[in-house]
Order: C-alpha cells, then sequence, then structure tokens
C-alpha cells in the first residue's frame, strides 16, 4: 500500500486520497444499485401495469380525496393524537436527554462515565424505534403505553448525542476560567454551560418533534399505537379506500407544512435574538 | 432598568416552561397513556428481554435466512438511495437560486420536494401496498419516495449556500450551463452530498425494517413473522443483526466523511 502510495505520488503528484474515496464510495454506490437490481425477487409482479396503477391510483388519491369511515372531526381528533404521542415523546425524551447529555458530554463529565453513556446510546439508536415500540408491547401490551415509552427510548438516544455535541462546542477553555473562578459543577452547567447551547439544544428538540410525528404516524400503522396513522393502515389494508387515504394523507400533509412553517419561524426569532 | 429586564426574562422563561407542561399534561390525556403503567413496565420489559430475547440454538439454524433477507434489505435501501440521489440532483440543480433558471422551475421542484419529504415513508408503502402488492418494489419505492424529497431539499441548500462567485465567473468567461454544472458547482459540492447521501442511506437502513412490517417485505416481514408466532429468540437475532449492521455502516461512513469533508 505505502509503495502505491509512493508511485502514484511521483506519477501524478499530488497523490490525492480525498479524490481517491469520493471515487470509490460513487463506484460502491453504483455496483451495489446494479446488483440490487439484478438480484431482487421481483415475483411475478407485471412493472408496467402496476406503474400504471399506481398513477391512477395517486390521481383518484389526490383529485377525489372524501372521508367515508370516519368524519372530518374524527380525523383531526386522530391526528391530534398522532401529535400528542409525538410531543410527549419529544418531551420526556429531552428531559432525559438533558441530564444523560450532560454526563455524556466529555467537558462536563468524567471520561469513563461519557464513553459508557454513549456506548448505551449508540446501541439504543442502531435498533429502529419500531422493534424498542415492539418490544415494550410485550411487557405493557400493544397501544399507547408500548409506543409513548419505546419512541421515548428512541428520542433519548437521538437527543443524548445532539445535545452531549453541543454541550462540547463549549470546549474545556470554556469551562477552566469559572472552575478556576471556584463555580461548582451546577452553577457552570445553569449559567454557562445551558445558556450558551440553549438555541442548538431548542432547534434539535423541535427537529426531533418532527421525526417524532412521523414516527407516531408510522407506530399507529405498525404497532396499533392509535391515531390517524392507524386509520391510514386501515383504509390502505382493509377497506382499499383509496378516496380516504388521499383525504388522510392531505390532513397529514397540511399538519406537516404547519410544522415545518413554524420550525423556520422559531429558527427565524432565535437568530434575531443572538 | 436592568432589574426589569431580567425580572422580565425571568417571567418569559417561567412562561414557556409552564407552556409546555400544560401541553404535556394535555398529551398525557388524549394520547391515554398512563403514565404508572409506562414507567413500570421498563424493568418489566429488561427482565423479559433477559429471559427470552436472545439467540438459542434453533434461532441459528435461521441465520442463513436472515442474513438472505438482510442482504435484500441493505440492497433495497442502496439502491433506492442512489437513484433518488441522481433524481434529487437534478431538481436541486433546477430548484436552487445560485444555479438555477429561477422563476418557475425553482417553484416547481422546490414544491414537488415539499410535498415528497412530508408524506411519510409509512404513508408511501401503504399506498404503494394496493397497486405493488407484497413485493420487494413496495419498499423500494417508498424509500425512494421519501429519500428523493428529503435529498433534494438537503441538495438545494448545500448547492445554495455553496458561494457563487465561481459560478459569475464562469458565466462571464461565457460557459453554458452544463459545463458550469460539471465544472464548478459539482465538483466544490461533492463531500457535502456524499455525506447526505450517507446519512440517508443510514436512516433508509432503519426505516426499511418498518417498512418490511407493513409491506411484508424484507427483513422487518421476517421479524413480524418470528414476532408473531412468539418465536423470540429468532427475533432477537434480527435485532442482533440489524445492531451490527447498522454499526458496521456507521463506521464506513464516518470514515468516508473524515476523509473527504
Amino acid at each position: 500500500m505505502k509503495l502505491q502510495d509512493r508511485g502514484l505520488e511521483t506519477l501524478k503528484p499530488p497523490y490525492n486520497k480525498q479524490a481517491m474515496i469520493i471515487r470509490l464510495t460513487l463506484l460502491a454506490w453504483a455496483g451495489l444499485t446494479v446488483l440490487a437490481f439484478a438480484t431482487f425477487n421481483y415475483k411475478d409482479i407485471e412493472v408496467i401495469p402496476a406503474v400504471v396503477k399506481t398513477a391512477d391510483i395517486l390521481k383518484t388519491m389526490f383529485l377525489q380525496p372524501r372521508f367515508s369511515h370516519l368524519t372530518f372531526t374524527d380525523a383531526l381528533g386522530q391526528l391530534m393524537i398522532t401529535a400528542g404521542l409525538a410531543f410527549l415523546t419529544t418531551m420526556l425524551g429531552a428531559l432525559f436527554a438533558l441530564i444523560l447529555g450532560l454526563l455524556a458530554a466529555s467537558n462536563l463529565s468524567n471520561a469513563k462515565v461519557s464513553v459508557a453513556v454513549k456506548a448505551v446510546v449508540a446501541f439504543i439508536r442502531a435498533v429502529p424505534t419500531v422493534l424498542w415500540v415492539l418490544i415494550f408491547a410485550i411487557a405493557a401490551g400493544l397501544g399507547s403505553v408500548a409506543a409513548v415509552i419505546g419512541m421515548t427510548f428512541h428520542s433519548i438516544s437521538y437527543l443524548v448525542k445532539a445535545y452531549s455535541e453541543a454541550f462540547e462546542e463549549l470546549g474545556q477553555d470554556g469551562i477552566e476560567p469559572l472552575k478556576a473562578s471556584g463555580a461548582n459543577w451546577l452553577q457552570i452547567v445553569f449559567q454557562a454551560v445551558l445558556p450558551s447551547s440553549i438555541t442548538y439544544l431548542i432547534s434539535w428538540t423541535f427537529m426531533r418533534f418532527e421525526i417524532n410525528f412521523a414516527v407516531a404516524l408510522a407506530m399507529g400503522a405498525a404497532a396499533g399505537a392509535g391515531g390517524i396513522g392507524y386509520d391510514l393502515f386501515m383504509a390502505s389494508a382493509y377497506y382499499y379506500d383509496v378516496r380516504e387515504i388521499g383525504a388522510i394523507t392531505y390532513l397529514i400533509l397540511a399538519f406537516a407544512i404547519l410544522l415545518e412553517l413554524l420550525a423556520g419561524r422559531i429558527k427565524k426569532k432565535m437568530r434575531a435574538h443572538e | 432598568m436592568s432589574d426589569h429586564y431580567f425580572a422580565r426574562k425571568r417571567m418569559r422563561t417561567l412562561f414557556y416552561c409552564l407552556l409546555l407542561l400544560v401541553m404535556t399534561a394535555a398529551a398525557i390525556v388524549i394520547t391515554e397513556f398512563d403514565v404508572v403503567t409506562g414507567f413500570t413496565s421498563i424493568p418489566q420489559a429488561a427482565i423479559w428481554v433477559f429471559d427470552h430475547f436472545y439467540p438459542d440454538a434453533k434461532a441459528m439454524k435461521r441465520l442463513p435466512d436472515i442474513i438472505d433477507s438482510l442482504i435484500e434489505t441493505i440492497l433495497v435501501s442502496v439502491a433506492a438511495t442512489t437513484v433518488a440521489a441522481l433524481f434529487a440532483l437534478i431538481f436541486a440543480m433546477a430548484g436552487s437560486i445560485t444555479t438555477g433558471r429561477g422563476g418557475i422551475f425553482s417553484v416547481i421542484s422546490r414544491s414537488v420536494a415539499t410535498v415528497f419529504r412530508n408524506i411519510d415513508v409509512a404513508a408511501w408503502s401503504m399506498i404503494l401496498l394496493i397497486s405493488f402488492g407484497q413485493n420487494v418494489l413496495t419498499g423500494y419505492l417508498a424509500l425512494f419516495f421519501g429519500s428523493f424529497g428529503f435529498l433534494t431539499r438537503a441538495f438545494i441548500e448545500t448547492i445554495d449556500e455553496m458561494s457563487n462567485s465561481s459560478v459569475e465567473a464562469l458565466k462571464s468567461t461565457g460557459a453554458g450551463y452544463l459545463t458550469i454544472m460539471a465544472q464548478s458547482v459539482i465538483p466544490s459540492c461533492i463531500p457535502q452530498l456524499i455525506s447526505w447521501v450517507l446519512f440517508m442511506m443510514e436512516t433508509n437502513i432503519r426505516q426499511a425494517t418498518l417498512i418490511g412490517i407493513l409491506t411484508g417485505t424484507g427483513i422487518g416481514f421476517l421479524f413480524s413473522l418470528y414476532y408473531k408466532s412468539l418465536d423470540f429468540h429468532s427475533a432477537s437475532l434480527i435485532v442482533i443483526a440489524l445492531v451490527l449492521t447498522i454499526a458496521v455502516f456507521e463506521t464506513v461512513s464516518n470514515y468516508i466523511r473524515k476523509v473527504i469533508m
């Protein structure tokens, strides 16, 4: 490897590792994509009729939406349940993540604790949320309890990573002077660390809320957690009611766009405050 | 004067905290979340996991099947992301302020991206399930649509952030649109673009499990099959396999990011 490196250096100076990795990555992606399409088990699906059918369904869905198995007010209520799930899990997640994030930040905690917390959190993050929800469902039964605990678990792991990175940005240099002036750990956290990273914390938390809304939707469908996701699942898997899917999709889309606009305003406001 | 300032600031913080508390209470009520059961179920679940949720000899016999469908899931995720990235790049170039033709193109591609991004992959998979059935293409297309929306948005922001001085310079020499793209815009953005695509791939492998449960394909289908037949030893083997896959994926993509950024 070293010889090759040197060889390339003399042939084409300067040898550029960055360019090589980029090329290799792109090549690997192209190769895997080709392999994927070659090895898929398509069963006996006829792609063109299926695409035509999808286009037809999408047309009906979006052009003729209609609620039939539930009323608009019902749907709105179910949407609120989904939003409530997302909000609750984000708040619980943020609360625990704040404590764990302080323990995980290498500049505020001791090295062993920090590494341990980060390792546990990385493991929790690697398991998809739906699997956590299903695992908790065995102890608590399918429904909102399992969904809330499972989603909170995942939110904690995500936010601990984000929060601890925000805390670490302050660096050891920002903390040493405070320690030297006799401030204790709690004073450092409340007077220096939290105020300087609060905008980051808020924007990460809001982002998690948006993610949790999508997750709550999916949990309603996959783990029977209730909310609008469950209705969507029923409309597609049981009633095959394309128009109702359309109506529910519009409702979800409206809410998601509302959230996006809200996020934009919060960001703008925070920038103005800085 | 400054006394007032701090008092007002404190009042405002207090107000926001109270508001959040009230909203949390409201959320507990509408979702019918039972707080006591919730917290007691955590130790219960932990005990159960140690007692039942580990692979045994019978589960190990299923390993070949599990690896097969895991590979399928990985390939679906990667293929969906790369193809979506290609389309997203085209849409992003049209939608970006710096490079786009502006006007109608920009508006169209941005709204397309917003719509695709805000319809969740779970919703896509249920929509596609009707016409494609329980097929690998259902999962593929659901991931594709979700990734396409997200990546278009991310790409637009990346291209917009890039300084447009080199674009201006090339324009003044009379270079054509495609030349500017190929010689200036893409080379200077490519590390960020790759980083976004890597992020999307990691996300998609996780999402693929969920989509698999909903559409009956890949590793997610296998998990729900074992889960529903109460074969928790085999189900736990799937969780382990997934964790290992995601860990490898994250390590590789962190390495790539470190070198190229």
